[in-house]
């Protein structure tokens, strides 16, 4: 049990709604979540499959702990081909969609083929049916989902799907659960779009159960403890979200601003944390109002937050004065230091756009900044851009930019593309500060060392949340590592990669390991599921889940050519803070991480590799 | 001593870990829609707010009952007997705040009965938002807290 043992397949060009049941042999070998339906992407489609066709496929898997009481246990991802970087794409979401999922009986569901007219999906617990969406169709998220819940007079169903950005095949729009919660990166909301797929609604009531509730809550308990008396998971991100780093990078020097060239930003401290909660406005209310937790979270560091009324961005839009999801971390990085825009209330406005239209926020930020170096540098001019004016520090075109980009209209198709297909375009390859295709988030590889390996050999292209060495190499969890040296980066990124890769699939939240290793979620997993899971089986089942995505790649094109980095990470020095003088040391990290990894010189999976993993 | 369920939404995170554990208990799994105490989301209003029978003293409910299904305990605690129940659903239509509720797979009503005095609820509340206190001194912190913040507090204290 944990599994409710039931898979939901929808052939979307048939209409047809067919349960089968979960390959149990595979659970046991990738858990879930992102390892299980890596698996069956794997087996049921070609790695070479153009993203955005009909022949790719679109996996939302939840993990065996979602829907439980274990803290965090809400989380679902989605997986399909990516088509902002033509690998693998796996996206984690939180809010309470996952877990709905869960209590309407179902473990996953595997979308194929393309519909021919707009629809959703409705899943009410055993019931499931494709239904007409072209009145929502054109809509955004924050539209949409209301209307789907007064359609079928249930306010208590959950709604993950894309605004207008998906629909026009945004390379980096989002899967948008819950109104504020998203299934980030990649562009997977760009392949649900493709398939003419708006939404899935889903309303569950029945139960989840768990192999051995006495152990199970034993263990859960004893975890939830662990994560209140941390002082990150119980009192950091609580009070301060994901934010809380924002001073702590820049003081680190690690901060990528205008577009990388710079790794410390004045405007930090405006966008901070503790900016969220001063006093702001006329009526001395904070930017900050309260925090959110996601399904069966007791850690809580969402951010639920207003713009000032009397902000240019809503001050004729009454609209948007109502609270919503804040800025986390990565979206203030991206929408304010990649872009040198230090305006509060403009980047908690352009996170609402990018939540209401479906559009990732890193990517979208990180793509401006490259298009504000272009048109500083005079490859692009106003004629490129419809009249916008794209000045590093320009809130005005930040807002502009992210609204044109969430409706996929004018110059906004054209960001839409992300920053490496825009910056080919206009003949400046190197200014793109992507891995694989995606733009990599808000961490200075020239400064924290170890992310510079984590982005280039991130299956999913540049991201922070494969291995977040940042733990280590800056808060000093589970222990401090000097973040200017690469020695023994490449086992750190390594047992990053593979411990994460675990927790992934698991139906957690990847915060949870800021207090728990795995000594903590082996003992729920094993309350929860037959059989016997221990830390050892979960790091083997990590780096398995992590080879396979690797082949994955291997086998859609991607060579250890693609495992590097923009030229400015590793030609031009930092040129302020801790890391002053320093590039990113890939050359250095990257044989030593192929060998950990059990890989050959051109970062292949050797045999012996593949067959100690059951490959 | 009578004691009532106390319930702070400023400081609920509508993490449903009082939906579990009710449901864990009542149903002998996890399933928040069989809960009886629900958390509403009015995030645009940056507001999470536990909801749950106040057991009255008067109950409309146990008025209501045609068959007398609903008793009161030695603790004030309104209690559905299932083996008396028959599915009327007259109670929900009585309750004033909707917190007596039909569960199909039972054919009963289902209420919150605080766990023989002590509620799952409370001790998995991650941030004491619900609390199980005298009843009779159910608002005892809320005036402590507005006494602290008066002048004429400040003044006796000299």
């Amino acid at each position: 049990m944990g599994w409710t043992g039931k898979i939901l397949r929808v052939n979307l060009a048939k209409g047809t709604c067919t349960p089968e049941d979960l390959n149990m042999d595979w659970a046991g070998q990738y858990l879930g979540q992102r390892g299980l339906a890596t698996k069956y992407l794997v087996e049921e489609t070609d790695p070479k499959v153009d993203p955005l066709s009909p022949d790719n496929k679109l996996i939302f898997a939840t993990g065996p702990l979602t829907g439980t009481c274990a803290s965090t246990g809400g989380r679902y991802s989605v997986i399909t081909k990516g088509p902002l970087t033509g690998a693998i794409a796996c996206s984690n979401s939180g809010g309470y969609w996952g877990a709905e999922l869960k209590f309407a009986g179902w473990d996953m569901i595997i979308l194929e083929g393309k519909s021919k007219k707009p629809v959703y999906l409705c899943v009410i617990d055993g019931k499931a049916e494709l239904c007409d969406a072209s009145e929502i169709w054109g809509k955004s998220v924050w539209d949409m989902d209301p209307w789907i819940k007064s359609r079928h007079q249930d306010p208590m169903m959950h709604v993950a799907g894309i605004g207008i950005a998906g629909e026009n095949g945004v390379l980096y729009s989002c899967i948008i659960n819950d109104l504020h919660r998203a299934a980030g990166r990649s562009g997977v909301g760009a392949v649900m779009g493709s398939k003419n797929l708006k939404a899935i609604a889903v309303r569950g009531t029945g139960g989840v159960k768990v192999d051995d509730f006495p152990a199970f809550l034993a263990a859960t308990s004893a975890a939830k403890e662990v994560l209140a008396a941390n002082a990150v998971t119980g009192e950091g991100l609580p009070t301060f979200g994901t934010q809380v780093l924002m001073n702590v990078i820049n003081e680190a020097g690690a901060l990528p601003t205008r577009n990388t060239r710079d790794v410390e930003f004045e405007g930090a401290h405006d966008i901070s944390a503790e900016a969220m909660a001063a006093p702001s406005g006329k009526d001395g209310k904070p930017n900050l109002l309260a925090n959110q937790a996601c399904f069966g979270c007791t850690i809580a560091c969402g951010r639920i937050s207003k713009v000032n009324e009397e902000h240019y961005t809503v001050q004729n839009k009454p609209e948007y004065w109502h609270a919503s999801g804040g800025l986390e971390y990565e979206a203030a990085w991206a929408l304010g230091a990649a872009t040198g825009v230090s305006d509060l209330d403009a980047l908690t406005y352009a996170n609402f756009i990018c939540n209401e239209q479906g559009i990732d926020p890193i990517s979208f930020g990180a793509t401006l900044g490259a298009a504000m170096e272009m048109y500083q540098d005079g490859a692009l001019t106003e004629k490129d851009t419809d009249g916008l004016e794209l000045k590093f520090g320009s809130a005005e075109s930040l807002t502009s930019a992210v609204e044109l980009t969430g409706r996929a209209e004018g110059f906004g198709k054209e960001l839409g593309m992300g920053s490496k297909k825009l910056c080919d375009k206009y003949g400046r390859p190197e200014l793109s500060m992507t891995v694989k295709g995606q733009e990599f988030p808000a961490y200075d590889p020239r400064a924290i060392q170890g992310m510079g390996l984590t982005y280039a050999t991130s299956n999913r292209g540049a991201c922070h949340l494969r291995s977040y060495t940042v733990s280590s190499e800056i808060l000093g969890i589970p222990e401090k590592t000097d973040p200017l040296v690469t020695d023994g980066k490449a086992g750190l990124v390594k047992a990053f990669q593979d411990a994460t890769a675990a927790v992934d699939s698991a139906g957690l939240c990847i915060f949870t390991t800021f207090a728990w290793t795995l000594e903590d979620i082996a003992p729920q997993i094993d309350g929860a599921l037959a059989g016997k899971w221990s830390v050892d089986r979960l790091l083997e089942i990590g780096e398995r889940v992590w080879n396979l995505e690797r082949q994955y790649n291997l086998q859609a094109g991607f060579t250890a050519k693609d495992d590097t980095l923009p030229k400015r990470l590793l030609k031009d020095a930092a040129k302020t803070g801790p890391a002053k003088g320093l590039t990113a040391g890939l050359d250095k990290m990257l044989p030593e991480y192929y060998e950990a990894r059990g890989w050959t010189k051109e970062g292949v999976p050797t045999n012996e590799t593949l067959a100690r993993l059951a490959l | 001593m009578q004691k009532a369920l106390v319930i702070d939404p400023v400081k609920c995170t509508g993490c449903k870990q009082c939906e579990l554990a009710c449901s864990y208990v009542k149903e002998g799994e996890f399933n928040p829609a069989k809960s009886r105490i629900r958390v509403f989301d009015f995030h645009q209003d940056a507001r999470f707010v536990p909801y749950t029978c106040t057991q009255c003293a008067e109950a409309w409910c146990q008025s209501a009952c045609p068959v007398d299904a609903i008793t009161t305990n030695e603790r004030g605690v309104k209690e559905v007997h299932d083996a008396l129940c028959v599915g009327c659903k007259v109670c929900t239509i009585a309750c004033p705040f909707g917190t007596v509720n039909y569960n199909a797979s039972t054919g009963k009503v289902i209420k919150c009965d605080e766990c023989g005095g002590d509620p799952a609820c409370v001790k998995a509340c991650p941030t004491q938002a619900i609390v199980y206190v005298d009843v009779e001194q159910a608002g005892f912190e809320k005036m402590k807290h507005w006494a602290k913040r008066t002048d004429a507090g400040a003044q006796a204290s000299h």
